[in-house]
């Protein structure tokens, strides 16, 4: 499984727009945060009391993290969807025939790449966020942050995984993209919020798994309280993304190539 | 078990409408080129992607070397193969294509060195696949099919997009190949070209075989003076001109 891991490891790498996905996803994110951060400092005090008193610096930390993702979600999809774009594919599995150990590589091989891109882009995005909020920020060992921290870097690699098993069921970017797109930027753009769709909407992957970084379902409010915790919607996430990966191997596994 | 035997054994493959391969039977043997024949939509392209595991048949079997592709842990020792010469990534450079490719089935770099040096893209080793022509493409994929120093060769359409000097490169290869002992398998449409380099035909038309012969007996037994002559007589009902073109 290593020698095929570190195959996989040698295509993604060897194609030049990874690592433009990749500092795209750490700009975009670590950018925004300090430009959030800043704006919530500079408006501050012009904030409602009610406001002020329950403001949340996480909220302001880890909301940029709803953009930072696409470029990642991006890379995940193209990854799978450009061995059958060109056919690559094929060449995967004349060398690999066993579709099992082929697509447990390039799951696990995708895991760790976006697990290492997801702790760099969290720690730097919470460091510029606190230099952009400054007195009204917060610090690592402060209650909750922990929890928060790690649950956006559980987040970001798992919208991977998500977006991989999505890939391989659909096989081509378009449609997977226009699955993935809307999803994560109507769901975070609001249509979570609008009270007789988050019934529905706060179970998709996305909302379930940003509880955990204070991006949405803030408990103190009722307007946004989610009936289920930070760790139970990481779980939902999971279950989404398990759900995904499976259905991908099936297809993959059903299909002529 | 004998080495470097594909076997074809009643095999069978159906989609919605069409069949593309229909009860096919034949054995390829080693130390001798077997050209692979027929029309196009016989059924060739699907007879080599059933082969290599790519479809699964519908009936029947596909055994390299009495097993099923399937059950190689390492194919590339076994089986080279070279489908589609544009089926690489273009934004990848050529030593990292034989890079993954080797890595997948424990094959070191000095190989990789040595292959490229072999096939003549040493010089272009860095440069992206993108850029590359054709001829280029088809030595690339011919390296990628002799990376693991296998004794069965399966090759799809070698000699598109050569130049003379790439077409007589294939061919003195080919034969060296076979000479070695190994078994090579050829698809192509020039007549020419299959009559010069293969030993033995297989020919197919309707997903059914036609002809398991040499080139010799062919051209004799059809009366012809030329393999391009005893071809076309002998496939000429198999010939269909459907308004779908060619079959993926």
């Amino acid at each position: 499984m290593t020698a095929l891991i570190s195959a996989e490891w040698i295509k993604i790498r060897s194609v030049r727009s990874t690592i433009w996905s990749v500092v795209l996803t750490v700009a975009l994110s670590v950018g925004l945060a300090y430009l959030v951060g800043l704006s919530f400092r500079a408006n501050f005090a012009h904030l409602p009391p009610d406001q002020q008193a329950g403001f949340d610096p996480l909220f302001a930390t880890f909301y940029s993290l709803t953009i930072g993702q696409l470029p990642l979600v991006v890379l995940a999809v193209f990854v799978v969807t450009s061995e059958y774009s060109t056919a690559t594919i094929r060449t995967s599995l004349t060398v690999v025939p066993q579709r099992g150990a082929f697509y447990a590589a390039k799951v696990l091989t995708g895991a760790l790449l976006a697990a290492a891109v997801a702790a760099m882009t969290v720690i730097a995005t919470f460091a510029a966020a606190q230099a952009g909020l400054g007195p009204h920020g917060t610090s690592l060992n402060a209650d909750g942050v922990p929890v928060a921290v790690a649950g956006a870097c559980l987040y970001l690699t798992l919208i991977y995984l998500f977006a991989t098993g999505l890939a391989t069921l659909l096989r081509t970017a378009i449609p997977t993209l226009g699955i993935l797109l809307p999803l994560l930027f109507l769901g975070s753009q609001g249509l979570g919020n609008v009270p007789k769709l988050k019934t529905v909407t706060q179970y998709l992957p996305d909302q379930a798994g940003q509880v955990i970084m204070h991006i949405v379902g803030q408990a103190d409010d009722p307007r946004f309280a989610r009936p289920y915790g930070p760790w139970t919607g990481i779980g939902l996430m999971a279950l989404w993304t398990v759900t995904a990966l499976l259905a991908g191997y099936v297809a993959m596994r059903r299909r002529d190539t | 078990m004998v080495a470097d035997v594909i076997e074809i054994h009643q095999l069978t493959k159906r989609y919605q409408n069409t069949v593309a391969v229909d009860r096919l039977s034949f054995t390829v043997k080693p130390g001798m080129v077997t050209g692979f024949l027929g029309p196009n939509g016989a059924g060739k392209t699907t007879t080599i992607r059933l082969l290599l595991g790519l479809a699964a048949p519908t009936a029947g079997q596909a055994l390299v070397n009495g097993l099923t592709y399937g059950s190689i842990r390492h194919p590339l020792h076994e089986v080279g193969a070279l489908l589609d010469a544009n089926a690489v990534h273009p934004n990848r450079s050529a030593i990292n294509h034989l890079r993954w490719l080797a890595r997948t089935n424990s094959i070191g770099p000095a190989r990789i060195a040595s292959i490229l040096e072999q096939v003549g893209l040493a010089g272009a080793a860095r440069k992206r696949v993108g850029g590359f022509s054709l001829g280029m493409r088809q030595r690339l994929g011919i390296a990628a099919a002799l990376l693991g120093d296998p004794g069965i060769l399966i090759l799809d359409e070698p000699v598109n997009g050569l130049d003379p000097q790439g077409v007589r490169w294939i061919r003195e290869l080919m034969r060296a190949l076979a000479a070695e002992g190994r078994t090579v398998l050829l698809s192509s449409h020039l007549m020419n070209e299959i009559e010069v380099i293969a030993d033995r035909l297989i020919i197919i038309g309707r997903g059914r075989l036609i002809a398991d012969t040499t080139v010799g007996e062919l051209i004799t037994s059809a009366g012809a003076t030329s393999l391009e002559e005893a071809y076309l007589r002998l496939t000429d009902d198999a010939t269909e001109h459907r308004a779908g073109g060619d079959r993926r």
